[in-house]
């Protein structure tokens, strides 16, 4: 099957006063038509700049230096013009952020912002049919009110409902690919199930591939076929959702399941991330690969 | 709507009282001022009978208290008195030279927003790199020095040195208009007089400038700091991922919510050039209301001074009000708040 993304040996360096950092060591996963992928990992081990990089937003940065293969459906992204690069944005890659309420534009109505984002596949939608598309759209993300919701700005509308709105706003174009960069961890945790089931549902409706980030086990268990662990920059243990589970073969794949909380109780453990265990080389379960 | 309505009689409300204190400041302070107005209007060859008929008839012998008394009898009747200079209404004196200080003044808003506002835009769209460096010094130097330095290095520069513009006045001469609005653009306008519409552009262009520099660098200044920090905000990272162009981005999706916080302070300096206006118009010669209202002053006019204050307050509090109004129409959270927050 073909790969939606591939990226191959993908390496970030800052550039900054005191010489340069490398935040990536050299990263390579892949993503097949219609497979959602997680990469899991804790805060500052490189999912979410990994996300931007795929969309060519880091590169803008003038102190980023970005090296490594990037395929899009068989395309190499680095020989795009910036202009190529970001004709995908908002077409074929589509990308929904952590929290709904402040990605959106807090002066324009919903309406607007809609049709924004319908125009990038369709430049000369008119606003009439811009607002029946979303309004089609909005339905699907069951928001039955959805005259109402175009013409209301982001801070009249629940987290939840904003929630909705980006998700059908990320997949009106039928992107090929969905960046989910923690999506709905600003909302409340049920909320958060309910929207993240909606998403679900929709992408395997649209056969659209999903790179799914997340710190939280725990979602990423109900919502992904496969597995990226990352940690301090590197890919630590890869595999199918359910063999990562049943056998974390890592060190730091362990400590992070043992982090997710239970209601039963027992707390968050306390893990030792000095100890040599959390450099081990990569583990890859059976069928990670293709 | 009815938020809006709130905030409009709210503001009005203020306007008033602020405008009631100004009175009575001003004209206490007038009325400190030592010298005899009396004997000043009369001239020293006035014998003491005439002074003293004349303090009779000015109420000066009254108590501060009621001789404020008397003008805001007057005042509710719109009668500001007679001044003492011309021996004219206050009122017609400055619907007389009004018009050309607040043609000078707007034409000096629209320049400050017309260049400052695009100025800040790209400063911070290209913000880090060498446009961004080049419109902040520039803008820096525009607030570095008052409006009456600038009017004379410019006036020096482009009507002396390089005599692109005229050196003083409001039009030349030799064309004849008739008089509708006192606004000379308008009034040329409306005479179909093309020639002499040009000719009036031309004349203010210079003295606008200088009135309208430090407030165009300050309105980038503003704009380009409030719009840096919109860009680190997730919806114009969204707006980045979702492939909006940069530039659409700066005009529209990252500018207006800047725009709000920078109002407030581009009206406060609009309202301030009502101040800067009378240096300006020194130096250009401008027929406006600076040299009545110096002229006034130094003849310890009451009324003349009372008037000339009292109308620039108004002034100044208008357009604070339409300030605020156009924050109301471009913030959705005030037009829409439920119980009409301020």
């Amino acid at each position: 099957m073909s790969d939606v993304l591939e990226i191959r040996d993908l390496r970030l360096r800052f550039r900054g006063y005191s010489g340069t950092s490398e935040v990536l060591h050299g990263i390579s996963l892949n993503i097949r038509a219609g497979e959602r992928v997680a990469l899991v990992g804790e805060s500052g081990s490189g999912k979410s700049v990994t996300a931007r990089i795929v969309l060519g937003l880091l590169q803008e940065l003038p102190s980023a230096q970005v090296d490594g293969g990037l395929f899009f459906e068989g395309e190499d992204l680095n020989r795009l013009s910036r202009r190529q690069w970001r004709a995908l944005r908002g077409t074929s890659i589509s990308m929904i952020f952590q929290d709904p309420t402040s990605s959106l534009n807090p002066v324009f109505t919903i309406g607007t912002q809609f049709a924004e984002v319908l125009r990038r596949r369709d430049p000369k939608l008119s606003r009439e049919a811009a607002d029946e598309r979303a309004g089609t759209l909005l339905q699907s993300v069951s928001i039955h009110d959805h005259s109402r919701v175009l013409g209301a700005y982001p801070f009249q509308l629940s987290g939840g409902m904003n929630q909705r709105v980006v998700i059908a706003m990320a997949l009106a174009n039928r992107p090929s690919l969905l960046i989910a960069d923690e999506p709905g961890t600003a909302l409340d945790v049920t909320v958060q199930a309910q929207t993240l089931k909606l998403m679900h549902e929709l992408v395997e409706r649209s056969g659209t591939a999903v790179l799914f980030i997340s710190h939280n086990l725990g979602v990423v268990r109900e919502f992904a076929d496969r597995v990226f662990v990352i940690y301090r920059g590197r890919i630590v243990e890869q595999g199918p959702t359910r063999a990562i589970f049943e056998d974390p073969g890592h060190a730091y794949t362990r400590a992070l399941m043992a982090a997710v909380p239970r209601i039963t109780g027992g707390g968050l453990p306390d893990f030792n991330d000095s100890e040599s265990a959390f450099l081990d080389p990569m583990v890859v379960h059976g069928g990670g690969k293709a | 709507m009815s938020a809006v309505l709130r905030l409009l009689s709210r503001r009005l409300g203020i306007s008033l009282i602020v405008l009631v204190g100004v009175s009575m400041l001003i004209f206490g302070i007038a009325r400190v001022i030592p010298g005899d107005p009396a004997r000043i209007a009369l001239g020293p060859n006035a014998t003491e009978e005439q002074v003293a008929n004349l303090r009779e008839a000015l109420h000066l012998n009254d108590p501060v208290v009621v001789q404020y008394g008397h003008f805001v009898a007057d005042l509710l009747q719109g009668d500001l008195g007679v001044s003492l200079y011309t021996n004219r209404p206050v009122t017609l004196d400055i619907a007389q030279f009004l018009p050309a200080t607040l043609e000078l003044v707007l034409f000096a808003g629209v320049l400050m927003v017309g260049i400052g506002l695009p100025l800040g835009m790209w400063s911070a769209r290209y913000r880090g790199r060498w446009p961004d460096h080049l419109i902040r010094v520039v803008s820096l130097l525009g607030v570095s020095a008052p409006s009456f330095v600038w009017a004379v290095i410019l006036m020096l520069l482009f009507a002396f040195f390089l005599p692109i513009f005229p050196i003083a006045g409001r039009i030349t001469d030799s064309f004849e208009i008739t008089r509708v609005t006192g606004f000379l653009l308008v009034d040329t306008l409306l005479a179909g007089n093309g020639a002499a519409f040009a000719d009036a552009l031309w004349h203010i262009f210079l003295p606008a400038f200088a009135l309208a520099v430090s407030g165009i660098g300050q309105a980038a200044r503003l704009t380009r700091a409030n719009m840096v920090e919109t860009y680190d905000r997730p919806y114009v990272e969204m707006a980045q991922a979702y492939g909006f162009s940069a530039r659409r981005i700066a005009a529209k999706y990252a500018f207006k919510p800047s725009l709000i916080p920078s109002l407030t302070i581009i009206g406060l300096d609009f309202a301030a050039m009502l101040g800067n206006a009378f240096l300006v118009e020194a130096v250009f010669a401008w027929p406006g209301l600076s040299r009545y209202g110096v002229a006034v002053i130094l003849r310890k006019d009451l009324n003349a001074i009372i008037g000339t204050v009292l109308i620039i307050s108004a002034t100044f509090l208008i357009v604070n009000l339409i300030v605020d109004l156009l924050i109301a129409f471009l913030n959705p959270r005030i037009r829409h708040s439920e119980r009409g927050a301020s």
